[in-house]
């Protein structure tokens, strides 16, 4: 509650407009409609302003809209009844509860300010009404009054109105932009029109929402978190937040938006190359941690595709934060040939508590109680690896290297290149059912049964690719029959755990161009405050 | 009215752009009637003026059903696939 009157503005219950400056000596009492409490107080006032209405004023604020008028002529009050438009005044103010009352004197000041009614309070304040404007004290019937009533929380706390009016206060956090939609224009469609959207629908970002996104993140909202390319946008906490209400996120998610735009936009990661790449690149994400279970996200049944509201929506807030605040839209920067449906969201947890194996972000050198997101450029995925017959460790070991032969072209051999292999809890079963099977184990088995000779990948009849035949030549049949695996070392076969507990079908990501020149996966721990 | 915050790095204005002038009017006019009255001589007008200035451009006539609402989906899809140009007579 303030100390000081604050001037307002408002229509009274006849649309006429009264000014209040902010001076006294005046009552001012915010009331609500529908609350018990203020329909007590509300005759107490009518007899205020009966006794002190010729030397004080007196205003009643209601918060209730139309129904002021109710509640005015509910107790017959004489006084002027003003409509707290959107309770801005009652913001302003800063009261908490109704009935709440501001006694003020002549110098602005205020001498006396209470919420709800306290019996003894009201009828020191009549005392000092009277006193102060040398009136006979107003009649009233105190003991026939309840000694004490709880007021109602003031309507601004409603969630709607108060994040409205925080987002429209001088003092407001927020940024950005306005931009204003005329009443007859279509909301979605508008957003559609501006070029936002990545073809789906989305939440329009209005700043209420957009500040009850800014809740779930300890972090300032002009807080820089990263320079988005292609265009190097300013990609702030606000921008980050406003991409994900569109996204459809809860606030809870917010933080692990934050933590996935930090790292696809380091030099490593290359989100530039990956988003302009004609191969069709797009991020895949990873959660690791305790927020995974904290924000409701699937690393079980269905965890690479649709359902899960966290799954979806942070991959897809991850893609609008480039898209919009890094402007690469389709056919401008984004230049694939074919694109993929990952484009629009690819991000997953891993099953840790089904996992024989340390955690994707242990592994990475975080601990295991900390959060953290994890970014991989792949091209390709999720291609499902099937084998429901195997049932020796290194039968679905071998299963799972043969299908990884895909990535890029099976004829193509030392890549070096990533792939992501996501192992379904059946295919673990197998795996560890006569002991441990180290992932060190996995990776390569990966290696031995994808191990060709060279001469299997000089370009021929069936396939121009590989290695080019005047090259072949040179190396000579010795050299030919050597063997080369899949991948040209072990460190690009990354493995997590995830899935329903029941199938037999592991799956796989197929990587971009991996390394310095084109993208290295980048791991950030999540911030929680 | 309803207000958004702007998810871009704000380096375009976000507003109605308006179709890029290219300087002169070839291939097909299409004169829109709003049906409100008088608007046939506004455009009867303009369809001799056109004719008189521009005579190798085509001029297709077209008319809503009423001023009062939105031209139907209909015509304006008649509209964008005929026409190069489009003169709409708003006036009384």
């Amino acid at each position: 509650m303030i100390d000081t009157g604050r001037a307002f503005t408002l229509t009274d219950l006849n649309g006429s407009q009264q000014d209040f400056d902010g001076s006294g000596p005046s009552l001012i009492c915010f009331v609500k409609e529908d609350c018990e409490t203020c329909n007590i107080a509300a005759p107490v006032l009518e007899a205020f302003q009966k006794a002190y209405g010729g030397a004080v004023k007196l205003l009643v604020l209601g918060q209730s809209g139309e129904s002021n008028a109710l509640f005015a002529q509910r107790h017959a009050l004489t006084m002027p009844v003003l409509h707290d438009e959107g309770c801005k005044t009652s913001f302003d103010w800063d009261i908490e509860i109704v009935p709440a009352v501001f006694w003020i004197d002549a110098k602005g000041k205020v001498a006396t300010k209470f919420e709800g009614f306290v019996r003894d309070d009201w009828q020191a304040l009549s005392d000092q009404i009277a006193t102060a404007s040398k009136q006979p004290a107003a009649q009233i019937d105190w003991e026939s009054l309840p000694a004490w009533r709880p007021g109602c929380g003031s309507k601004h706390f409603d969630p709607d109105i108060y994040d409205k009016l925080r987002a429209e206060a001088d003092g407001s956090v927020l940024r950005a932009r306005k931009v204003e939609i005329a009443s007859g224009d279509d909301m979605a469609e508008f957003l559609f029109d501006q070029g936002f959207s990545d073809g789906l629908p989305l939440v329009p970002p209005t700043p209420e929402r957009v500040m009850r996104m800014l809740a779930g993140t300890h972090r300032d909202p002009q807080d820089v978190i990263a320079t988005v390319p292609p265009n190097m946008g300013v990609g702030t906490v606000e921008k980050i937040a406003i991409n994900a209400v569109m996204a459809g996120c809860k606030p809870e998610y917010l933080p692990v938006v934050i933590a996935a735009v930090e790292a696809v936009c380091t030099d490593e990661f290359n989100i530039h190359g990956v988003t302009a790449t004609t191969m069709g690149a797009a991020t895949v994400m990873v959660v690791n941690g305790p927020i995974r279970d904290k924000i409701g996200m699937n690393s079980g049944l269905g965890a690479l595709g649709a359902g899960n509201r966290a799954n979806a929506t942070i991959g897809r807030a991850l893609r609008l934060v480039i898209r919009n605040v890094g402007g690469a839209t389709t056919g401008g920067v984004e230049r694939s040939t074919l694109g993929n449906p990952m484009k629009f969201t690819m991000c997953f947890a891993e099953d840790e508590e089904g996992s024989p194996w340390e955690p994707l972000h242990v592994e990475r050198g975080f601990s295991k109680e900390e959060s953290v997101v994890t970014v991989f450029a792949m091209t390709g995925g999720p291609v499902h690896i099937v084998d429901q017959t195997s049932r020796v460790p290194d039968q679905i070991a071998g299963s799972l290297g043969q299908g990884l032969e895909g990535v890029f072209l099976p004829k193509m051999h030392n890549l070096p290149i990533d792939a992501l292999l996501v192992v379904c809890p059946e295919h673990i079963k197998t795996m560890t059912r006569d002991g441990a099977y180290p992932k060190t184990r996995l990776r390569d088995r990966i290696q031995e049964v994808t191990s060709r000779p060279l001469a299997e990948m000089v370009q021929d009849d069936h396939s121009g690719a590989g290695i080019p035949v005047a090259d072949a030549e040179k190396l000579g049949p010795e050299k030919l029959a050597q063997l080369a695996p899949k991948f040209a070392s072990t460190d690009y076969i990354h493995i997590v755990v995830a899935g329903g507990e029941a199938g037999k079908f592991s799956s796989a990501f197929h990587g971009w161009s991996t390394g310095p020149a084109g993208s290295i996966s980048v791991s950030r721990k999540i911030d929680l405050g | 009215m309803t207000i958004i915050l702007d998810p871009t790095d704000e380096r375009v204005p976000v507003v109605r752009q308006i179709t890029e002038r290219t300087g002169s009017v070839q291939g097909v006019v299409g004169l829109l009637n709003i049906s409100k009255p008088r608007g046939n001589i506004l455009l009867d007008e303009l369809d001799r003026l056109l004719s008189e200035d521009a005579p190798g451009v085509e001029i297709r006539r077209y008319q809503k059903p009423t001023f009062a609402k939105p031209c139907p989906d209909a015509l304006r899809h008649q509209i964008r696939d005929e026409c190069d140009f489009m003169i709409e007579a708003l006036a009384d």
